[in-house]
């Protein structure tokens, strides 16, 4: 071996990447780790909103993993210059709002950067040639490499074997009969490498790592595209999405209802920006709208409120609407009944 | 050796782990940083960028009904 290279890996706090870190480290490569912030990651905040979330799981793994790795942990924010890959991703979206090609590509473009401002050597994820349906295929793997411009400076040590030689290996940096072959959706190499080098405790995330991935997040993000007739969005909106009922019982209008006390204590720190209502009678949740009401619609949000709240079986319970300015309005008001309430309000 | 404060009240984690790490970054090695935020999952995040990073927790404290979380750090070489 020539140097002692350096390599900066993609983090996300999954198994893979973390078993990539490892197997260069056992080349004597020196990693360092990057994280993404997209604004859409499933790590952090949502742990902290919802007070079921905390007491399952506080830790942020993409630290975590950098921590068992022995590693620094470089957090980049990115959420403006992410909206570019989501409002137009050149190769299209997966099963939900996923433009997860494009995504790839953008992240190592970052990384690529990153290596250059920073002074090392090369890029490394944890990607599996057939592990994804989209980014992860034997097709779009080199299309990562090629679009990102890092080329031969990408390298994937769990499946480098199964794809062309990269630079470190052409150099000498480190050894391609020490990497692996892995491919296809099969988990099973992963454990028992994990296994080998004594990892026993590692996040597995299931669809993906970004809340784009997800059905029920894609289409309130749809929806909240197509009320504004434009597909940019503020980082306070999509940040929005992730809490709450959503409820859309009119066109010009929707509400979001906390679901327990965590989300309702985020949702207070949108109080300037949204008119609100709460029930004043009896105990409920925090109901923020999103939209311009008249009386008539501010009625039914009472009425919506009403039926979110313990008064939900009273004749009459009184809900207080509140503009951004802090002017309450009390409305006497008869919950709405299940009938009334059609299910095709949930967005 | 200065002492210096970031106010990440309201906002949710990683954005304090990064405001901190982005204003560590521009601080000497002995300095201290008190960091005031009201996401609990910072009690955690921050530290274990710290542990990571080289740099110190001196103090993690929980303040004014469990509303406002402090936490003063040393910085690293
Ligand atoms: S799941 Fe989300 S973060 Fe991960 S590659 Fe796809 S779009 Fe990007």
């Amino acid at each position: 071996m020539t140097k002692q290279a350096k390599a900066v890996a993609l983090i996300s706090g999954g198994l893979d990447s973390m078993l990539a870190v490892r197997v260069m480290q056992e080349q004597g490569i020196h990693v360092e780790g990057i994280n993404f912030f997209t604004g859409f990651c499933v790590e952090g905040h949502t742990h902290a909103i919802r007070k079921q979330d905390q007491k399952k799981q506080k830790r942020n793994n993409a630290l975590w993993v950098a921590e068992q790795l022995g590693i620094k942990l470089h957090i980049i924010d990115v959420i403006d210059e992410y909206k570019d890959v989501l409002i137009n991703p050149k190769h299209g979206y997966g099963a939900n709002l996923n433009p997860c090609l494009d995504c790839k590509t953008f992240m190592v473009q970052k990384a690529l950067e990153w290596v250059k401002e920073n002074d090392f050597d090369f890029i490394i994820t944890g990607e599996v040639v057939g592990q994804r349906p989209m980014s992860q295929r034997k097709d779009t793997m080199p299309v990562v490499a090629r679009e990102s411009g890092a080329g031969g400076l990408l390298l994937r040590p769990l499946s480098g074997k199964n794809l062309p030689a990269t630079i470190p290996e052409q150099e000498g940096w480190i050894e391609r009969d020490k990497l692996y072959d892995f491919s296809g959706r099969s988990r099973k190499p992963q454990m028992a490498l994990a296994k080998q080098f004594g990892f026993d405790d590692y996040a597995q995330p299931a669809g993906g790592c970004c809340f784009l991935t997800d059905e029920s997040y894609s289409k309130k993000l749809v929806d909240l595209w197509q009320v504004q007739g434009h597909k940019d969005y503020e980082f306070d909106d999509v940040m929005l999405l992730k809490v709450g009922r959503h409820i859309r019982p009119r066109p010009n209008f929707k509400l979001i209802i906390g679901r327990e006390e965590g989300e309702n204590r985020f949702m207070e720190g949108y109080k300037k920006r949204f008119p609100y209502l709460y029930c004043k009678s009896h105990p409920g949740p925090l109901v923020l709208a999103d939209g311009e009401l008249n009386q008539d619609d501010i009625e039914l949000a009472a009425r919506i409120t009403a039926r979110f709240g313990k008064g939900r079986n009273a004749a009459e319970v009184v809900v207080h609407f509140v503009t951004p300015d802090g002017a309450e309005t009390p409305y006497s008001v008869a919950p709405l009944s299940s009938d009334d309430f059609p299910q095709e309000w949930y967005i | 050796m200065s002492k210096h404060t970031l106010d990440v009240t309201g906002q949710l984690c990683p954005i304090p782990v990064i405001r901190t790490q982005n204003q560590a970054k521009k601080l000497a090695p002995g300095d201290i940083l008190e960091v005031l935020c009201t996401d609990p999952g910072a009690i955690n995040d921050i530290p274990a960028w710290c542990r990571i990073n080289g740099h110190t927790v001196a103090s993690s404290e929980t303040k004014e009904d469990g509303n406002l979380i402090v936490i003063t750090l040393t910085i690293g070489e």
